[in-house]
Parts: structure tokens; sequence; C-alpha cells
């Protein structure tokens, strides 16, 4: 060994202390298999299930007057409909208000407001889904709804998609206030520089600059909105059966909805049953739109992080 | 318009103030309020649930409580039932969702950060993670009764609070690994340099100086991690946890883990399906009691953040 190619090596002097080094490696690289594994057993657990179903399935089952798997009735565009509506109304709450604390914490508030309000939402993201249920069937339908609609049901898709915007709106604030934030403080300066008021800077520059970055935490709503499921099956999904309809004012399940009420009761349906089958149907659909929205919404954030 | 702390804001408080009349600026004063009215709705809802909570939940919560928070759950009435076994239930849970999520999760951050170097294998697990922190937490459930509950019986006993950890543990190992990933890529490379410097091998330098340096991040990234698995129902319905009266027998505490459980979440969502205004205020009731729990125990993982948090 030459003295002028000293390596990091040659000062760990002992080869046990080398050695043991290695093997460590292969723990941590047997852990992030671990992680691989897990997807990989979600995807065959969906799939398998979901082909079984399907292949067994009548095809013509899958349109019919609603949702009664126990009667073999499997029409999936109640489900849906009632999902995107729901999802919908979800993000007509959570869009408007978490753009807008997004806009207030990144561009108006005191520096010492903004350490307070960043933990807080946090805070609000970790309130469990049933609890935003229980709020939905004991405030938003009787005390506020029903003031306005006074024909409306008490489990019903609008009370329903209010809470679980409630729920998607410390997300979306978090993504959004993340994008606006990324925007460079010379786009402001030199908007401001121009002699523009704070609202102009905020609505004519930062708004246009972070517009992709505000799309991405609006597709990640939705995607969070879809796959959300105490509060539905609590405020909107009731039993595990729905005919197909369209008003907000009625009672509607979801796709997750109707997994959670075969689930209740995945005693009585178990076995090969199309029912308890129809779960894991409606669970890799589940699956592959939440994949789909979350990798765009991911490749947008990748793109805006790269611009700046 | 006290923000002066970048040029930007400098610049736009100047420009304000040089307009001829500055009163008259309503676009810009509609827009602010605009904005401070979604920022109070986004976060004071939180002061209204809490609220609303406390005055539908207060016949159990003052006159009952200690009935409410030590006795099972009854069929006959709703002043008999109590969340007991929930709580006990979720404890167990989170219990066995951190012994199996902290190890793997914490690992696999160690060896993105530490080892990979951006192999191919390592931006498989990084997209993977990515994407498994945004599947829906009832397709965890589905994994959970396909895998855990049915495949391996042998290692969990079906539907028992083992399966149930497992299930959650899996939903929670990519919030572990994206923090701790944070947490390790935040330790200054200065510290693993000098270490190398003085001979130490690669693990002697995770072990004794990264490890030790980004350990209370990982930990508060744990803490929020468990708080998250703490007020989860949807899996845990899937998985089998007890909805209705539940029986332990003359099971001591060890036997429970591989017996029938239920959990929180799940009594509050089986509180709020019944009919009936008493079972109402139980499942407000109980409601306060996982709002004060999650409340708690992220308050914990904030405390543990200010109190251990370095400054490099």
């Amino acid at each position: 060994m030459t003295p002028d190619h000293l390596t990091a090596a040659d000062l760990q002097t002992s080869l046990g202390r080398r050695i043991r080094s290695r093997t460590v490696r292969w723990l941590f690289m047997g852990a992030a298999a671990v992680t691989v594994l897990v997807s990989a057993l979600i995807i065959w657990t969906v799939a398998s299930g979901a082909w079984t179903f399907i292949s067994q399935v009548e095809l013509t089952r899958l349109a019919d007057i609603g949702w009664f798997p126990r009667r073999g009735l499997f029409d999936l565009t109640t489900l849906l409909v009632n999902s995107a509506q729901i999802s919908v109304i979800a993000m007509a709450v959570a869009v408007p208000s978490g753009f807008g604390a997004a806009f207030y914490l990144s561009e108006y508030a005191h520096p010492r407001v903004r350490r307070v309000m960043k933990p807080t939402l946090e805070l609000l993201a970790s309130v469990p889904s049933v609890v935003l249920g229980v709020f939905a069937i004991s405030f938003i339908t009787p005390s506020i709804l029903t003031n306005f609609f006074s024909d409306i049901n008490f489990f019903n898709k609008l009370a329903a998609g209010i809470a679980v915007g409630l729920l998607v709106i410390p997300l979306i604030a978090s993504i959004s206030e993340d994008a606006l934030r990324a925007v460079p403080q010379a786009l402001r300066e030199a908007s401001a520089g121009l002699g523009a008021r704070r609202v102009t800077t905020s609505i004519r520059v930062v708004l246009p600059a972070a517009m992709s970055g505000l799309m991405a935490a609006t597709i990640v709503g939705f995607s969070r909105a879809i796959g959300e499921t105490m509060v539905v099956t609590i405020a909107s999904g009731g039993g595990d059966t729905s005919l197909y309809n369209l008003s907000l004012y009625e009672s509607g399940g979801t796709l997750t909805s109707a997994m959670a009420a075969l689930g209740l009761g995945t005693d009585q349906v178990a076995g090969n049953n199309l029912a308890f089958q129809s779960l894991f149907f409606l669970g890799a659909l589940l699956f592959a739109m939440t994949l789909v929205l979350n990798m765009v919404g991911d490749v947008i954030v990748r793109r805006l992080q790269n611009r700046y | 318009m006290s923000v002066l702390t970048s040029p930007a804001g400098i610049a736009a408080d100047t420009a304000d103030a040089l307009r001829r009349r500055p009163g008259a600026d309503v676009a810009g004063a509609v827009f602010k309020w605009l904005l401070i009215g979604a920022t109070v709705f986004a976060t004071g809802f939180l002061a209204v649930l809490l609220a609303v909570m406390i005055v539908d939940g207060w016949d159990v919560l003052s006159g009952n409580l200690w009935h409410f928070l030590t006795h099972g759950f009854s069929q006959r009435s709703a002043a008999e039932a109590g969340v007991w076994q929930g709580i006990i239930g979720s404890l167990q849970v989170a219990l066995v969702t951190g012994v199996f999520a902290v190890p793997i999760g914490v690992a696999t951050a160690i060896y993105l950060v530490e080892y990979a170097q951006d192999s191919r294998f390592a931006r498989i697990v990084e997209l993977n993670i990515r994407n498994l922190a945004g599947v829906p937490s009832i397709v965890y459930g589905l994994l959970g009764l396909a895998v855990f509950v049915q495949t391996i019986h042998g290692f969990t006993q079906g539907k028992t609070v083992i399966a149930g950890g497992m299930t959650l543990a899996a939903m929670v190992l990519p919030i572990i690994v994206i923090t701790s990933v944070e947490a390790l890529k935040a330790v200054p490379s200065s510290l693993r340099e000098a270490a190398y410097g003085v001979g130490a091998t690669k693990w002697e330098v995770l072990s004794r100086q990264v490890l030790p340096a980004a350990l209370s991040t990982i930990l508060t990234g744990t803490v929020l991690a468990l708080a998250r698995a703490l007020g989860e129902a949807a899996p845990l319905i899937l998985v089998g946890a007890a909805t209705g009266f539940l029986s332990f027998g003359d099971a001591n505490m060890l036997e429970t883990f591989t017996g029938p459980y239920t959990a929180l979440p799940v009594q509050i969502f089986n509180f709020a399906r019944l009919p009936g205004a008493d079972w109402g205020v139980n499942a407000a009731a109980a409601s306060v009691v996982i709002l004060v729990l999650v409340l708690a125990v992220n308050g914990l993982a904030i405390y543990l953040r200010n109190r251990f948090e370095k400054q490099w």
C-alpha cells in the first residue's frame, strides 16, 4: 500500500469491522425489498380477486338498477356516479378554502402567523375520518342543510361530500402552499418593482407561475376524496345496497362504502361467493383510479420542482 | 402591512403606500379578507368540530365518563356501553403497527439515503414508496384480509390484533419511510466525512453518528404515523375488528393479541350507525375521547420535535 493512495479501507484496519459493515447493508436492502413486496402483494390481491369476479359474473349484471351484491346485482354506474358526485362536492369545498389558506400563508401572513398555522394544518390532517362522519350526521345535515333543503334525507350525499371536503382541506392547503413558495422571490420583486399591488402580484404573477402545482394539489386531493371511506359509510352509504339515483339529497353508496359494507359482512359472504369477490373487484378499480391520479400529480410536482 | 421581511414585501408595501389614495384599494382589501376567511374556515372547523362533539356528548362526558371509559360494549343500552375494549384494542394495534412498520420503514430509509447510489433497484423502491403513500386505506384492508388473515393464518391466527396491526403497518410504512428519509438527508455530510476520516466503517458512521443525529426527527415522524393508525377504521373493518358485542372471556392481556378485538374508531362507527339519540351521544363522547387522544399524540410529536431539534 503506497502512502499516497491511502483509502478509507486502510483506516478501518480490522477486516471483521469491514465484514460486519457489508453484512448490515444486506439487512437494509432486505427492508427496502419488503416495501416492494407490499406493493406486489396489494396488486396480486386485488388483481386475482377482481379476475375471479369478472370471469364468473354475468356481464349484464354490471349494469342494472343499483348495487345489491347479495342479490347478484352489481351496477357499477351507481357506485361510480356516487363516488364522482361526492368527490366533486368535496373539491368544491376544499379547493377554494385550501387555495385561499395557501395564498394567505404564502403571500400575506406574517412569519409568526405562518409558524403557528403550518403545524395547525398538520394537526387537522390527523383528525380521524370517523369523527367527521359523526360530524356530518350530527351537525352538517341536521343543523345546516335542513335549513336550506327541507326534504333532505337524513343520510345524504351532500353532507358526506362536505365532510370529505373538510377532511381534504389540509392536504390541498399544504401541497398548494409548497407550490406557491416554490415560486422564486425574484418574480414577486420584479412585479412589485413595476408598481403592482400585492393582489395584482398574487393573481397575475404568483398564480400563473404556481398553476401546475395547484393543479397537482387538486388532483391529489381528488384522489384522496375518492378513497375516503368512513365519512361516506356513516353519512351516506348507509346499508350495503344502493339504488341508482342522481339526487344529492338522497343517500347513496360509493366504491369505498360498498367495500366497507361488504367487509362488515365478510363472515356471511366469505367463500366463493360473488358478493365477496366483488369486494376485490371494487378494490382493484379504486386502486387503479387513485394510482393514475397520484402518478399524474406526482409528475406535475416533479416538473415544477425542476423548473426554478 | 407589517410584513417587512423580504425585498418583495417591502417593495409591495412601498408600492401600496405610494398610491394616491391608499384607502381606495378595494380589490386588494377584498382579496385579502377572502384569503383570511378561507384560512379561518380551513383551520377553524376543528374548533367547531370539538365544540359540537362536546355538546352532543355532554350527557356522557359530564356524568358518566368514568363508566364510559372503563366498560366494554353492551347491546342492552347505550348508557351501559363503554369504550374500554376499543381503547385497549387501539393501543394493542398501534403497538403491533409500530413493531412491524418502524424497523422496516427506518431501514428502508437508511438504504435509500445511505446505500443506494441511484441504482435501478433504489429508483424502483422510491417510486414504489410514493405510490404506496397514495393508496386508499381501505385497499390496505383488502391486503390484510387476503394475505394477513387468510394466507398467513398460521402466524396471525386469523382476524386478530396481529393481523390488524400488520395491516396498518403496511399503511403507515410509506409515511415512516418518507419522514425518515427527510430526517437522514438533513444530517450534514460533514458529520459523515469526519467519521470516515478517523477510520469508521460505514456501519459505524451510521450507528454512532448519523442515526443518533437524526433520531428525534425520525421519532417525530413515527409518532405522527402511529397517530394516523390510531384514527383509522376502514382497513380494520375489513380485517375483522368487532363492531358489536365483544367478549374477551377469561383471556389475559397476552392472549387478547390472538383473539377477537376492536378499536376505538371502529366503535365510534358502530355507535354512529345504531339508531336512537342515546347512541348518538355515545358516538359524540367517543369522538371527543379519540380527538383528545390523537391531539395529545400529535402534541407529543411536536414537543419532541421542538425539544430535540438540532440546528446545523
